[in-house]
């Protein structure tokens, strides 16, 4: 072969650091470092926290959920607080993931396969890179919609910032932040509901590994960028 | 001049209360059986036309719910506080308007405070259940143990009259003097002030009463004088007689036409049952899914084409339009 190192390969955007292919039987895969697992898991608890406090708050007939943050007072005291912790939190997650996230070229045609996906006609997509066009719906979504959510947030955070908004403003914000909150969680089930469906998924944000066999029909692409960043061993021919 | 309500009973069952818990028309974030007996309807007439901006009500406000305002500034203008607070409950507001038929300037002083809506916004923006009542006389009141300090009766008041304290975290308002109306005595601002500007008995009483101070006010040139009892949110337990009353928003802002905001009845209404319903779907979507079309597996075949691939045996990308750019076709034998 010849074409491999013809021109400097640059790192191909969705091949991120730390992520590695080790042969054998099964191969396994590195998708996800230890710093961006704990980072993951912080979003992800945030995440959940704040859709029961929100909740609680949105309907009085989920308000018994306030009993798990020790009460009314205590859910609205502590929800804006763990909003800035999932906003500070996945910022990181953006500034680690937004390159691999950037559109590719295989995602319109990936989009208009989703329906033989669902159906489980694997064969029949495109081989991605390390996020298909759904995860970056996911990862695009997720980052807009914390991006309104924080803002309208900050807006009817009466104890903080009561003074810098007028009232009408504020019942914007609120019925915005109900929207988007909506959103979130619809986009959050999503995200939730595929790692389940595709098995094998869990295992690459818990011990940051996947098998090869995952790669391989997953995202293939980024599987062979793997392969072909390794060290060549020695010239093949 | 109106009959004074006279002073209570000294008698040891007068103190009964006369209203309570079993008269709660509606609570917030809950749903109440109506009681099957209503109360007669009270109501608080303030006379802007016979204010003397005195300030009475507004010490004798302070002096009943045993508040203290904090010490603040002359900001040159008579308002003091400059806004309602926390501790105060109701406020005199002063406005300078020169009367563009007679260019005579008026001074309009008007008593700023909770006007206890039939249709109370704050109650309906309440998220915590119990925190605002409204019981069968009227009086909206809030039962601060219940409260979060959510703010959300902010929003929901078209007439911006909730405060939150940053002492304990809850919100504040006039209460209508809840208490002493409960054992026949009229509220402390009524009780206070020495020109009757301020009445209190029952609603028809007070719409009547109201009708014999606009004809005389009529009589007297005001041929706009007319009752502040706003239908937008089904009429108000506490309104103001005045002497304008075709144009109320000269009076320090009071709104024209106030209604709950259409925005707060969005949120409250259509986007809690539709976010609730889409939630919902989505989640038995993925259910119903993964009954239907069972988990998406890896194959053995899948990992034996991966150890190809790192072995380098494996078929290329079927198309190299579709995997073009970065791929480094490490794979080719």
């Amino acid at each position: 072969m010849t074409t491999a190192y013809d021109h400097k390969p640059e790192t191909p955007d969705d091949v991120e650091p730390g992520d590695a292919v080790h042969p054998g039987h099964p191969v396994t895969v590195d998708r996800y470092t230890v710093g961006a697992r704990i980072n993951h898991w912080i979003t992800a608890t945030s995440l959940v926290l704040l859709a029961l406090s929100g909740m609680a708050l949105f309907t009085p007939r989920l308000f018994f959920l306030t009993s798990l943050f020790g009460g009314g007072q205590w859910t609205r005291a502590i929800h804006p607080w763990i909003g800035v912790v999932l906003f500070f939190s996945f910022l990181l997650l953006f500034v680690r993931f937004f390159k691999a996230n950037l559109p590719a070229r295989e995602d319109v045609t990936w989009v208009a396969h989703s329906a033989d996906l669902l159906a489980g006609r694997e064969e029949k997509m495109p081989e991605v890179g390390k996020y298909n066009a759904g995860q970056k719906f996911v990862f695009w979504s997720m980052s807009g919609l914390i991006i309104v959510l924080i803002a309208s947030g900050v807006v009817m955070w009466d104890q903080y910032f009561y003074d810098l908004t007028t009232i009408e403003q504020k019942r914007i914000a609120i019925l915005v932040h109900a929207i988007a909150a909506v959103c979130i969680i619809c986009v959050w089930i999503i995200h939730v509901y595929a790692a389940i469906w595709v098995k094998g998924t869990i295992g690459a944000m818990t011990r940051g590994k996947v098998t090869g066999g995952w790669a391989w029909r997953h995202h293939r692409k980024w599987l062979r960028e793997l392969v072909g960043k390794k060290p060549p061993r020695a010239p093949a021919e | 001049m109106f009959p004074p309500i006279p002073n209570p009973s000294v008698a040891p069952d007068a103190a009964k209360p006369r209203f309570g818990e079993k008269d709660i028309v509606r609570r917030s974030a809950s749903e109440v059986t109506p009681p099957a007996e209503r109360l007669t309807e009270v109501a608080k007439l303030i006379d802007v036309t016979k204010c003397i901006g005195c300030k009475a009500c507004q010490a004798a406000c302070l002096e009943w719910n045993n508040l203290t305002e904090e010490i603040g500034f002359n900001h040159g203008v008579y308002e003091n506080p400059m806004d309602l607070t926390p501790n105060t409950f109701t406020l005199m507001r002063f406005t300078e308007w020169e009367n563009p038929e007679t260019e005579n300037l008026e001074w309009l002083i008007r008593k700023d405070g909770c006007m206890h809506c039939e249709d109370p916004g704050c109650l309906k923006a309440c998220p915590a259940p119990g925190a605002i009542v409204q019981y069968s006389n009227g009086i909206v009141d809030f039962q601060h143990a219940n409260c979060i300090g959510c703010g959300y009766c902010i929003k929901g008041c078209p007439f911006n009259i909730p405060r939150i304290s940053k002492v304990d975290h809850t919100a504040y308002k006039c209460t209508l003097c809840s208490d002493r109306v409960a054992v026949g005595q009229g509220p402390a601002c009524q009780k206070a002030c020495p020109t009757q500007a301020i009445v209190f008995g029952t609603k028809q009483e007070m719409k009547d009463w109201a009708d014999f101070r606009i004809k005389d006010l009529k009589s007297r040139g005001f041929d706009n004088a007319g009752l502040y009892d706003p239908q937008g949110v089904g009429g108000t337990h506490v309104m103001y007689v005045l002497h304008h009353a075709d144009t109320p928003s000269i009076y320090a802002g009071l709104p024209d036409n106030p209604t709950i905001s259409p925005i707060v009845d969005a949120w409250k209404g259509v986007t809690k049952y539709v976010g609730l319903a889409v939630m919902g779907f989505a989640a038995a979507a993925g259910f119903l899914h993964y009954v239907v079309a069972g988990p998406n597996k890896v194959s053995a075949e899948d990992e034996e084409n991966a150890e190809k691939l790192t072995e380098g045996t494996a078929p290329p990308p079927p198309d190299p339009a579709q995997s073009q750019g970065n791929t480094q076709h490490g794979s080719t034998p």
